[in-house]
């Protein structure tokens, strides 16, 4: 029996229909990202596991159970919010202790465990600074272990790195995913981004207009996209003689597709090429290698290995 | 050009100087000249009025008054303010302008008109609540409602209440949406959440609506003229009166720039205060 499941779980907001019979099974432990693009009723899922919202039909069981039954303050979920939703005018002691306050948990104890647990997310020396007094970097690790001292059974987080500039986005990534490792606690991501998906997850499922178009692990989702949305969604694509290739497999050959280069862009460890064919643009990415490339203009062959 | 700002603000400053800095400074002269029955007015240089104001116990317990009237409206401004600008804002797109615009409606009507109204409810055997509660046998005699001092307050709360509301109100849309939701999935119930989380972060509006409603409050003249009249008089009143009937203007003026100091001094010290407080968690 799977740790999370949820079994025909839809949404209705008036006609509009935000989630549409979802069916999803999580194992303990596992990191599963509900992508894709706004609107997809990615958010909706992940309030109606919260509690925040009440589901139009279907069933939420952890470990068996009813969730739908418990009320969202009884459900001992952490959840991580977009805007991280720190308690101003708490420090991060208190904003991490506030958890298991209501839980009862004695003093002593409590101290105990929020410092372990702001050790883990690297904030050590910041208990008693006020939120504001901090970067959007150090608040999410803060809205971070808010959610994880309370020992959560699941862990759900909600665009949790979207507010953050690219390169702190890549380290929190790599952080975050060491940090669920570590505590082995059974996590929830929304995300519209699919490397943040990819990069963190152990599988994904895509969504789009409320349903799950593709579930799988994310090099499987990336290399056998069940349908065209789900290809197009997960990196860029390329429709050429019918069939869609992803813009790394393609390579200059002497034989090949005829084209002649639009555009090269240079982006540090790969080129962006976009190359007029008579079957239309294509786009190509070639690592860099440090080899000359074709410049614009210049007529080139493309070529790809069949599928 | 460097002076070019100041230029620029010279005819603003020369009006606000002819308007407001010229008539109070005056005023403060006004306060040390001297007075009688039959001579008048007399451009001198004497403590007279002022003596009078800090020594006659009469005078003491208008201010006492004013300040106590001002206290309880602030606070009853607060109780229900709060509460009110919280619920408005939690209702739903067209009923939340709707509410809205009935709390703030009453901006839209004269102090006086609002007042009178009070008068008409609750005025003595005529008004039309007492009339109504005595005859249906709820009470014997009249609520006392004229010149008293819950009458004044209760009219004043409902006047000023606005303010507190559109403060309070402008602290809770600065509140993150998700914040509640945050606290309710670490296990907090409604009431903690309102406790622990929402009331410290609109504290600094209520504070703020309160400063402003506690200076109206003391300074209000149409509400405590009209339900309190002569019978109970507030600072504001008393010097209306001490100009318009005793035509004792230099006593008049002490009693005014009396209440423009102390209203200064307990609203600039109450500011510092909020500001300290919160400065370094809101900035």
């Amino acid at each position: 029996m799977a740790f999370l499941s949820l079994e025909g779980l839809s949404k209705h907001f008036g006609t509009h229909v935000a989630v549409d019979g979802l069916t999803l099974a999580v194992e303990k432990g596992e990191f599963v990202s509900l992508l894709g693009p706004s609107g997809c009723g990615k958010t909706t899922t992940l309030q109606m596991i919260a509690g925040f919202v009440e589901p139009s039909g279907g069933a939420i069981r952890l470990e068996g159970r009813d969730l739908l039954a418990v009320k969202p303050a009884k459900r001992g979920l952490g959840i991580v919010f977009q805007s991280y939703a720190l308690f101003p005018h708490m420090t991060v002691a208190e904003n991490v202790a506030f958890g298991l306050e209501m839980q009862g948990v004695a003093a002593a104890e409590r101290t105990r465990r929020v410092g372990e647990t702001l050790e883990l997310v690297g904030l050590g020396t910041f208990a008693g600074r006020y939120p504001r007094q901090m970067s959007g970097g150090q608040q999410q690790r803060v809205a971070l272990a808010r959610a994880l001292v309370i020992r959560p059974q699941i862990l759900l987080l909600d665009e949790p790195l979207s507010n953050l500039d690219a390169k702190l986005r890549e380290e929190m990534q790599i952080e975050l995913r060491q940090i669920q490792r570590t505590v082995g606690t059974t996590t929830i991501l929304v995300t519209h981004d699919q490397a943040e998906a990819m990069a963190l997850s152990d599988r994904l499922v895509v969504m789009n207009h409320g349903r799950a178009e593709q579930i799988g692990p994310p090099h499987e989702a990336y290399e056998r996209p069940a349908t065209p949305f789900v290809a197009s969604f997960l990196g860029r694509t390329n429709l050429v003689n019918g069939t869609t290739v992803r813009p790394e497999k393609i390579w200059f050959a002497t034989s090949g597709l005829a084209g002649k280069v639009r555009t090269r862009i240079f982006q540090g460890n790969h080129w962006l090429y976009q190359i007029e064919t008579a079957d239309g643009l294509v786009t190509v990415i070639r690592q860099n290698t440090g080899e000359a490339m074709p410049g614009e203009g210049e007529a080139v062959h493309l070529a790809w290995a069949a599928t | 050009m460097k002076s070019a700002p100041y230029l620029l603000s010279l005819p603003a400053l020369l009006l606000f100087g002819a308007i407001v800095i010229i008539p109070l400074v005056m005023t403060v002269l006004l306060s040390f000249h001297d007075w009688g029955q039959y001579k008048g007015i007399e451009p001198v240089f004497v403590l007279k009025n002022w003596h009078e104001v800090f020594t006659d116990s009469y005078f003491l317990e208008m201010f006492w008054r004013t300040f106590r009237i001002a206290f309880f409206v602030t606070l009853l401004a607060a109780v229900l303010g709060a509460p009110e600008a919280y619920i408005l804002n939690r209702m739903k797109s067209p009923w939340r302008g709707l509410f809205l615009l009935v709390i703030l409606g009453p901006l839209l009507i004269s102090v006086v008109a609002r007042t009178l109204g009070w008068a008409l409810l609750f005025g003595g055997n005529s008004g039309l609540i007492n009339k109504a509660l005595v005859s249906m046998g709820l009470i014997s005699a009249p609520l006392p409602f004229m010149f008293t001092e819950t009458g004044v307050i209760v009219a004043l709360t409902h006047v000023l209440m606005p303010y507190m509301v559109l403060a309070v109100w402008a602290a809770l849309q600065r509140l993150d949406p998700q914040i509640e939701n945050a606290a309710v999935a670490l296990g907090a119930g409604p009431f903690t959440v309102l406790r622990r989380i929402v009331l410290p972060q609109v504290m600094p509006g209520i504070l703020s609506g309160a400063i402003i409603v506690f200076a109206l409050a003391a300074s209000a003249f149409a509400t405590p003229a009209i339900i309190g009249g002569r019978r109970l008089k507030v600072a504001s009143t008393l010097a209306y009166d001490e100009f318009l009937n005793t035509l004792n203007w230099p006593l008049g003026a002490a009693v005014a720039v009396l209440l423009l100091v102390a209203l200064v001094a307990i609203v600039v010290g109450a500011s510092r205060l909020v500001e300290r407080r919160y400065a370094q968690v809101f900035g």
